[in-house]
């Protein structure tokens, strides 16, 4: 029973973390459509933004919670020189995009390394979030609820402003449909700017949430990034509760086979899963429907 | 283009992308072909001159960078000390660096090149075992020497290869033997998933078995896994005394997160770890860590002039906030035992090296070591250490005198059904 109830914790927890790594990428990816490799490397600029706010706050705590706003910046400001030097050009060419955001995430990977060093560097996590908190049955590590009520918040701040703010209501509206958008007078060109400074925003909250549980490296996006796009496509394109029934549907998955069986034997099993799915619904959980000719 | 197509090729855009990264993950257990050396064992090394050519082979990039930069280091600093006191036979090292680029492919051909078109007499280098794999063919065809200063799971012993670093019998064994003595009865394993740690995990349960250790649980992680809490949760469920750890590289700061903050601590259930060296203690974040303990050849803080001298040395040419560790310590050793064999042969020729091999000893930073003629190895101390406040790692026991290197475990009675 009490097994039971920490794969639970595990597997929510899980969710949470591919959640976090993946929002950004249901916006860019899923609601304009830019397969964005170098996401990844959004999330490890969040991490070594998180790095570089403790070299100059000392107190932990603190500087976690500054991090986290100015990781949003950082990874922001980085998706929007991003979408304005090169994506912007690239536009209805998926599979250029891919391979030049690729090429910038190898460029981003050795730029940290040269900048920080090969070795990874240690972000301590405050005294606060160190340690586990009983729950009646169980016991949650700190840092793993932080993340998931962190995730919760990102995901109830992302949809407010999607549905509550008139930038939200644009970019459903150029989602739906670009060209009517454009013709009532809607600037696609600023709302595809906004859309993507978000997504690679929310990138960068996830790198400095990572922080509290693994490795900050310059390697550290390679890990999130094809579980990101998983997350993504098995949630359904251009729906941000696709997203998150999907990663805690994964989380939840990985966390059960690797209980009955092994890492490795899981990671495995929950590809089969999906690829399975996708045969059976290819459009994901949920899927847009738009009346958009494009 | 229709809706559904553009979705179609963003699902195949996608596709590829994952392709790619199996692809590249299939890489680091790809054994590569021999090289450019071919299979003429004619060299060219050119000894005429004052000076000799080496060939130092490093990951200077991609993702074993993080260690192996260090090694090279190390390298450099030795090749340094040797030309400022006369050189080798009176001829100065002139060091050529490739960069390995963490791709077991790219070993294979840098030595090649190194061998055939640089003709150096000899190459210092190499860290994952794939790599090592890879480059062996290369050196057998060109008879050629590679100096290999890694620890590493035995059961290989080439003529053309030197393994400065230890072999099973001198690290994983006299580990087993402390925990034994410690009064371990039972030991959970969780290693990264490929070569090493599913040999070494071989080793360890044929030693339990006959030792009446109870092996609680055993756990593999893909390489670069960062998701820990299920392992976690296995290993607190099941209780045992002990942890062994055979984890390489990121994992490892995930998975002592994970075991810190699901509150299991070094006094209640120790970790040791065969692959934590001074270099990873400050990027697992030295709370995760304090007290858990290291089972090496050579620690920073080892107390002799020699190792004063060295780490000394090290940091005065890199800087004071760097450290010394084991497979800097045995890449650096490597280079001195070399200088004393081509001294002895009083040649650079590969058979001469080889001949005088046997018996060469070298006072290194971790003590005495001999080079044992019969399989390259070199005796050494084991030594069991723990990881201090100071962020550096201490000796908690030590085997006393040098182990004579064993790779295929012949001398250990439990260890016949591994070797056949």
């Amino acid at each position: 029973m009490q097994a039971l109830f920490s794969q639970l914790v595990a597997g929510l927890s899980l969710g949470s973390i591919l959640l976090l790594a993946a929002l950004g990428l249901a916006l860019t990816f899923g609601q304009m459509g830019v397969i964005n490799m170098a996401h990844g490397e959004f999330i490890m600029a969040g991490a070594y933004t998180a790095f570089v706010v403790q070299g100059v706050v000392a107190d932990a705590g603190i500087s976690l919670l500054l991090a986290i706003p100015l990781g949003f910046l950082v990874g922001g400001l980085m998706g929007l020189i991003l979408e304005a030097t090169l994506i912007r050009r690239m536009y209805h060419r998926p599979l250029d995009t891919l391979l030049v955001t690729w090429g910038v995430s190898l460029i981003l990977q050795q730029a940290a390394r040269d900048v920080f060093g090969a070795p990874n560097v240690d972000v301590r996590a405050p005294t606060w979030l160190s340690g586990s908190i009983n729950i009646g049955i169980t016991q949650v590590p700190a840092a793993r609820l932080f993340i998931l009520l962190l995730a919760a918040a990102a995901v109830v701040g992302l949809s407010l402003v999607l549905k509550a703010t008139p930038l939200g209501r644009r970019i459903r509206g150029v989602v739906q449909n670009r060209d009517l958008a454009e013709t009532v007078g809607i600037s696609t060109r600023s709302t595809d700017r906004l859309t993507f400074f978000i997504g690679s925003g929310l990138a960068g909250i996830a790198g400095v949430a990572l922080t509290l549980l693994g490795s900050t490296g310059p390697t550290l996006g390679t890990s999130y990034i094809v579980d990101a796009f998983l997350v993504v496509v098995a949630g359904g394109i251009g729906q941000i509760k696709g997203a998150v029934i999907a990663a805690f549907g994964l989380g939840l998955l990985q966390a059960t086979f690797e209980y009955s069986t092994t890492a490795s034997i899981a990671k495995v099993m929950v590809f089969v899963v999906i690829v399975v799915f996708l045969q059976i619904r290819p459009q994901g959980i949920f899927s847009v429907r738009t009346r958009s000719l494009a | 283009m229709s809706a559904r197509r553009t979705r179609k090729r963003l699902l195949s855009g996608v596709a590829v992308l994952m392709v790619a990264g199996l692809v590249s993950a299939g890489c680091g257990s790809r054994v590569g072909a021999s090289g450019p050396g071919g299979s003429s064992a004619s060299s060219c090394v050119d000894t005429s001159g004052n000076s000799v050519k080496i060939g130092f082979l490093n990951s200077l990039s991609g993702t074993m960078a993080i260690s192996e930069k260090t090694v090279h280091d190390s390298l450099l600093l030795a090749a340094d000390q040797i030309n400022s006191s006369g050189g080798v036979l009176g001829k100065q090292l002139q060091v050529i660096s490739e960069d390995g680029a963490s791709e077991p492919t790219i070993f294979a051909e840098k030595a090649g090149k190194l061998i055939s078109s640089d003709c150096v007499a000899a190459v210092f280098g190499g860290w994952t075992s794939a790599s090592r794999k890879a480059m062996l063919p290369v050196f057998e065809g060109a008879n050629s020497l590679l100096f290999y200063p890694v620890q590493y799971e035995g059961l290989e012993a080439s003529p053309n290869i030197f393994y400065t670093g230890a072999t099973t019998n001198q690290q994983i064994v006299p580990a087993l033997e402390y925990l034994k003595q410690k009064g371990v009865k039972s030991l959970f394993l969780v290693g990264s998933d490929y070569v090493f740690p599913r040999t070494a995990n071989k080793e360890i349960k044929a030693y339990a078995n006959a030792n009446g250790i109870d092996i609680k649980g055993e756990e593999y992680a893909p390489l670069g896994y960062t998701d820990f809490s299920t392992i976690v949760n296995k290993v607190k469920a099941a209780g045992a005394n002990a942890v062994f750890n055979t984890l390489n590289g990121d994992s490892n700061v995930a998975f002592f997160k994970e075991y810190r903050n699901a509150g299991l601590t070094p006094a209640a259930m120790p970790v040791i770890s065969v692959s934590i060296a001074e270099e990873e203690v400050s990027g697992i974040g030295l709370d995760n860590v304090l007290g858990q303990l290291t089972a090496w050849n050579y620690y920073q803080t080892i107390n002799s002039p020699k190792n004063a001298a060295f780490v000394q040395a090290f940091k005065a040419k890199y800087g004071q906030n760097r450290v010394t560790s084991d497979p800097m310590e045995a890449a650096y050793t490597s280079l001195f035992l070399w200088k004393v064999m081509v001294e002895r042969a009083k040649s650079f020729k590969t058979a001469d090296v080889r001949k005088a091999a046997d018996g060469v000893s070298f006072d290194a930073p971790e003590g005495t070591v001999t080079v044992n003629g019969a399989n390259h190895h070199i005796a050494k101390t084991a030594l069991i250490g723990k990881v201090g406040p100071d962020a550096l790692i201490h000796t908690e026991w030590s085997s006393g005198a040098p182990i004579q290197p064993d790779p295929f475990l012949k001398n250990y009675d439990w260890a016949k059904s591994l070797t056949g």
